[in-house]
């Protein structure tokens, strides 16, 4: 597949804010997607469904081992919380590899916990995250050595024994989505579970999610119900001001939600 | 900084404050501070060499050799933060081996090896006749010891196979020089100013980011190389004067030596000119960097609020005090006020590392000061004492170390080509 | 040619051509662009492999599926389970990673702790989220060193059936 179509077919992918005009008037998304049976792989988030229960979490720890000890994590999961006051609250602790089970805030050691009074909650929220896989991915970009790629199929992958471990790749991450492996020593990343995804599995993270807030699918079939929905309904990324391109779609995105 | 059971890396020195991302970290800590503070020195000693070389400053002609050979000593230790830093060192090869030159960083193996030739080719020319007349010397002597034999083999691999000292021969070493030192200078601006872009073209970093980042760190770098060149050379010199006066070693004794007087008028003359240069490329600095903060501050984009808050309250102290007022204005001052003398100089020179030092410290670690996520922020606590391997090579000891490093090469360097060159023997 | 000047040249290119016959041996064959270009793409081809090659431990995916498996042996707990509850709760999340079982692990660690269930069961006055659909207590104040188990059946929580 030629670099310039693939191009084209991502733009109808995320057909919406940041397209320019003249790239919708030449294409029919249909024709262009039923053409190209390959494999795309992308994600979608439904913020609406998440509880925040964090099993997403622990299945990722366990499938891909990255120890529970160590505070860093392939996806987690962010609590927003609105006051009536005007007040906003975020946290994720330990990335919320346990859930939420307390309803005070972690604002760090400096602040330590945020009683909220129950009454003065406004909206409040959660947000799952991951590596939303780019489109034009800023890591695999600096990296010295190319010891981090896109696979064909578009997920991006960190090859340990090339990696020499300088954090370049996670310095140009605008996600924080990624970091050094605390035994591996490597920098490490979600994988989109490549190793259950390319054997029709789906990841541990959907597969644990009760709720169906975190979806998967290969965007390049059009009969899949997820690709549907991220083509019919109305989908945003995080941080499109980077120009990533992000394959991680969510549902009720807010502003805040970085 | 709390104690884990399994640290990663990065936690053990860094205070996440209300909202940081569970990955973020400062990943990048002291050893990335001294990187470019190290290669601004390489840059800047060689740029000040060049002065005399290329522009053909006469004034400088001693500065110039001395910097020339402090620039050589300088490389090595431009690699070591470098690989220090590195989680997995002994693969730091693949970035010559497989470079992604989409990577600013891919580009180091290749400009240092370009940079490291040009700067050792031009030694070799500068120092050739040295070597043959030292090979020479040596041969003569009838009574040789293992160890001055030794030296002669050493001394003859040195010369390459050429001998020959003619007028004309050593005409050709004096062009040879002048046309590397031509083209060192864009290299070495280069090596420097791709450092500033492995800065600069990080997007997702708000601090990070601009264009303006490589010619800031070019003109840093070379204000921090002619400092330390200047007070390097100052150093050595009231060493020789001190030995010159109590005809202390083997070349104060000899009857050709400069007198304690030569030698002060030599240094007085070079310092004052080399200062000029200084002050010059302190101003283009300080100006670069000040349109950068301006430009921030009126554009107001939506990164200002935590740069803002970063900038102005939590870093203050570093950017504002000890940074601009110490490190820039108060040289500044020392250096253009009426009667400026040596130790005027030299006392502003340490102040003016000092400055271009905490730059560095508040590119590289005030640009991690703040998360990703516009929410939260995070402190840096250097390790100090080293317990181990991690805490050693990412805490203070490790810097020293790598800071040390330089000098205790140039000493070794000094012995092969004598920084300070008797008329004769030179070009 | 044969003036001196050439000389440190030849070096340098001695150093060069060391260097890349070096290269010639240590870098793998499959290294090159994929298809998304040198850009983002470049790297050693034979990794993908070593990726698709890590070890499974969730079992196969689609909770139908899954309960359908478990069902053959654990039939009682499965027919039990009430849709609309925790039907829709994936078994391994409680039961740990089951790939192979019954072989290996022979039993499951089954995690029968206050803090998963408080997971989703903790009480946090959010009116907008999803979360108040999902009954919640008080940890400090709801019979507090019991094993929420020991009352409620996990596998049908609905009070009125047990």
């Amino acid at each position: 597949m030629k670099r310039r179509d693939f191009m084209k077919k991502t733009i109808v992918v995320i057909a919406g804010a940041s397209v320019p005009l003249s790239a919708l008037d030449l294409i029919d998304p249909k024709e262009v997607l039923a053409a190209n049976p390959e494999i795309h792989w992308a994600f979608l988030i439904d913020t609406y469904k998440c509880v925040g229960c964090g099993f997403c979490v622990k299945a990722c720890k366990t499938e891909n081992d990255i120890p529970f000890e160590a505070n860093v994590s392939r996806t987690w999961v962010e609590r927003y919380v609105y006051t009536k006051d005007d007040r906003r609250y975020v946290d994720s602790p330990q990335a919320a590899q346990y859930g939420f089970t307390e309803a005070k805030i972690d604002l760090g050691e400096h602040f330590g916990f945020q009683e909220i009074d129950p009454d003065n909650v406004g909206k409040a929220f959660f947000v799952p995250k991951l590596c939303n896989h780019c489109e034009t991915p800023p890591c695999t970009q600096v990296c010295p050595v190319g010891a981090t790629y896109k696979t064909d199929d578009g997920v991006v992958l960190v090859d340990r024994s090339w990696c020499i471990g300088c954090g370049y790749c996670i310095m140009a991450c605008p996600f924080g989505a990624r970091f050094f492996h605390p035994t591996e020593h490597v920098a490490d990343k979600c994988t989109f579970c490549y190793h259950r995804i390319t054997k029709g599995l789906e990841t541990a993270c959907v597969n644990a999610c009760p709720f169906s807030a975190r979806k998967m699918c290969n965007i390049r079939d059009i009969n899949d119900p997820v690709t549907k929905i991220i083509l019919n309904e109305r989908v945003g990324v995080l941080k499109d001001e980077f120009g990533t391109r992000p394959q991680a779609f969510y549902i009720g995105l807010a502003s805040e939600v970085r | 900084m709390v104690e884990h059971a399994m640290a990663v890396h990065g936690e053990l020195w860094t205070v996440k404050e209300l909202f940081v991302l569970p990955n973020e970290y400062i990943y990048w800590s002291i050893q990335i501070v001294m990187y470019p503070f190290m290669t601004g020195l390489v840059a800047g000693a060689f740029v000040l060499s060049s002065l005399y070389h290329v522009f053909g400053v006469k004034q400088l002609k001693e500065i110039a050799r001395f910097s020339l050979v402090f620039s050589f000593a300088l490389l090595p230790v431009a690699m070591m933060p470098l690989l220090l830093h590195l989680q997995q060192p002994f693969r730091g090869i693949n970035v010559m081996m497989t470079p992604h030159f989409t990577s600013a960083i891919s580009a180091f193996g290749i400009v240092f090896m370009t940079y490291s030739f040009i700067v050792a080719s031009e030694i070799w020319f500068e120092y050739r006749k040295h070597f043959v007349l030292t090979t020479q010397t040596l041969a003569a002597q009838t009574d040789r010891s293992g160890f001055d034999n030794l030296r002669m083999y050493f001394f003859k691999v040195l010369t390459l196979g050429a001998m020959d000292i003619s007028n004309e021969a050593i005409q050709k070493d004096h062009n040879a020089v002048k046309k590397l030192a031509t083209l060192g200078i864009p290299v070495a601006c280069f090596l420097h100013g791709y450092a500033g872009f492995i800065f600069g073209s990080v997007k997702a970093n708000a601090l990070w980011m601009t264009p303006l980042m490589p010619v800031i760190f070019i003109c840093s770098a070379v204000v921090s190389g002619i400092a330390l060149c200047i007070l390097c050379y100052v150093v050595t010199m009231e060493i020789r004067k001190f030995m010159a006066k109590r005809k202390m070693s083997r070349w104060a004794k000899d009857t050709s030596a400069p007198t304690v007087e030569q030698l002060q008028s030599a240094e007085t003359q070079e310092i004052a000119i080399a200062s000029n240069y200084l002050l010059y490329f302190m101003i283009a600095a300080l100006t670069l960097e000040i349109l950068d903060m301006i430009f921030r501050g009126y554009t107001q984009v939506k990164s200002w609020d935590i740069l803002r808050e970063v900038i102005l309250e939590r870093d203050f102290n570093k950017i504002f005090i000890m940074q601009y007022a110490i490190g820039n204005v108060l040289p500044f001052l020392l250096m253009v006020l009426p009667g400026r003398t040596v130790r005027r100089t030299t006392i502003a020179t340490v102040l003016v590392i000092f400055g271009v030092f905490m730059m560095r410290w508040n590119v590289v670690i005030g640009g991690q000061a703040f998360s990703l996520s516009f929410s939260g922020f995070m402190h840096y606590h250097m390790p100090f004492l080293p317990t181990n391997w991690e805490t050693f090579r990412e805490g203070f000891f490790g810097a020293v170390t790598v800071m040390a490093t330089p000098f205790v090469i140039f000493w070794f360097l000094n012995k092969i080509v004598p920084a300070f060159l008797k008329e004769d023997e030179a070009h | 040619m044969k003036s001196h000047v050439w000389r440190p040249l030849f070096v340098v290119i001695g150093i060069v051509a060391a260097i890349l016959l070096f290269r010639a041996f240590y870098v793998p064959d499959n290294f090159g662009s994929g298809e998304y270009g040198f850009m983002y793409s470049f790297h050693n081809k034979d990794n993908d492999e070593v990726w698709k090659q890590q070890p499974l431990k969730y079992r196969d995916t689609g909770k139908q599926k899954m309960h359908e498996y478990c069902g053959e042996c654990h039939g009682g707990e499965v027919e039990i389970r009430t849709e609309d509850l925790h039907g829709t709760i994936p078994c391994e999340n409680c039961h740990g990673p089951a790939l192979d079982h019954p072989e290996n692990p022979e039993l499951l660690a089954i995690d029968r702790s206050r803090d998963l269930c408080l997971r989703c069961h903790t009480l946090l006055p959010y009116t907008t989220s999803e979360r108040k659909r999902i009954p919640g207590i008080d940890p400090k104040e709801h019979n507090v060193d019991e094993f929420c188990v020991d009352c409620h059946n996990p596998h049908n929580p609905r009070l009125e059936d047990m």
